[in-house]
């Protein structure tokens, strides 16, 4: 059984999907993440998807649900590397990808997820003051 | 018009989708069609062939490409289950409406993404729906 590789990178998680993944691999990724995520005290999750040559509704349902588990466990996630061909066609299909983050490049992708952290450590910082 | 090729295949599981995937998008960057045309008719079929699994128990696919006289060259995909059927096709269509727990953007996305899209459909008797894109 074939998994996605999952890189700690820092602070930071980066997840590269390489293959076409049929859905049972997608949901193990999910799965694999966010306990990766808890375990490395990981901020953040850059989610390449350079290679992917499609993503249809049931992809997006997956890249919203990790966005949004990743900020349940304190982290960010933004998804780089999305093909013109691709992001085309979300759009034609109607997805709307709320709650995802994205960036060009995995270079751009990592100056978002520092920025993020930084914010919300200085949030945090403020509300400690407020109490 | 003539089927200049043609092959079926079992939508059983969630690997024959990644397989049907696979071969839309083998077949139309062998007859030349561009990245976008592939792209979006990869994720109709994707988007299709999830829709006969969960919601038809099950199907098949047929493939085929076309020849018209004039030269030019289609991809078309028509869709079979034997499941429960739709009753009432304009609400499917509807984005959003999903009787799963989908977002209900497979039907009216894929007939955005593709040139021809057919639905024949009720209730007991299953879903056949074809679809097809020209260069
Ligand atoms: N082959 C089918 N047989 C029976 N009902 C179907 C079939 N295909 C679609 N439907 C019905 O039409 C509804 C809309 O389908 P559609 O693909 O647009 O959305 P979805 O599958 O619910 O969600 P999504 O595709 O966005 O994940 C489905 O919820 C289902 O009720
Ligand atoms: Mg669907």
């Amino acid at each position: 059984m074939n998994t996605i590789p999952i890189l700690k990178l820092g602070e930071y998680l980066l997840v590269s999907i390489q293959v076409d993944m049929h859905d049972r691999l997608a949901l193990q990724l999910q799965d694999e993440l966010t306990s990766m995520l808890v375990k490395t005290k990981s901020r953040g999750v850059l989610l390449d998807i350079s290679f992917l040559e499609m993503v249809d509704s049931f992809m997006g349902r997956m890249l919203s649900n990790i966005a949004a588990m990743t900020r349940l466990l304190g982290a960010e996630t933004v998804v780089v590397g999305i093909q013109p061909a691709v992001a085309i066609t979300i759009v034609e299909l109607g997805l709307t990808l709320p709650n995802v983050r994205t960036a060009l490049n995995v270079d751009a992708g990592m100056e978002i997820l520092r920025r993020l952290v930084d914010f919300s450590d200085q949030k945090g910082g403020y509300e400690c003051q407020q109490e | 018009m003539s089927v200049s090729k043609s092959d079926a295949a079992t939508i059983q599981n969630t690997e024959d989708i990644v397989r049907l995937r696979q071969r839309v998008r083998d077949l139309m960057k062998n007859e030349g069609f561009s990245l976008v045309d592939q792209t979006k008719m990869v994720t109709a079929a994707s988007e299709l062939a999830r829709n006969a699994l969960v919601y038809g128990g099950g199907g098949a696919v047929l493939v085929e490409v076309l020849k018209e006289d004039n030269g030019r060259t289609g991809l078309r995909l028509i869709f079979e289950d034997h499941g429960p059927g739709i009753a009432d096709i304009d609400q499917a269509l509807t984005d959003g409406f999903t009787t799963g727990n989908g977002l209900g953007l497979g039907l009216g996305g894929s007939k955005r993404l593709t040139n021809e899209f057919l639905i024949d459909s009720s209730p007991g008797a299953g879903t056949r729906i074809t679809v097809t894109r020209w260069m």
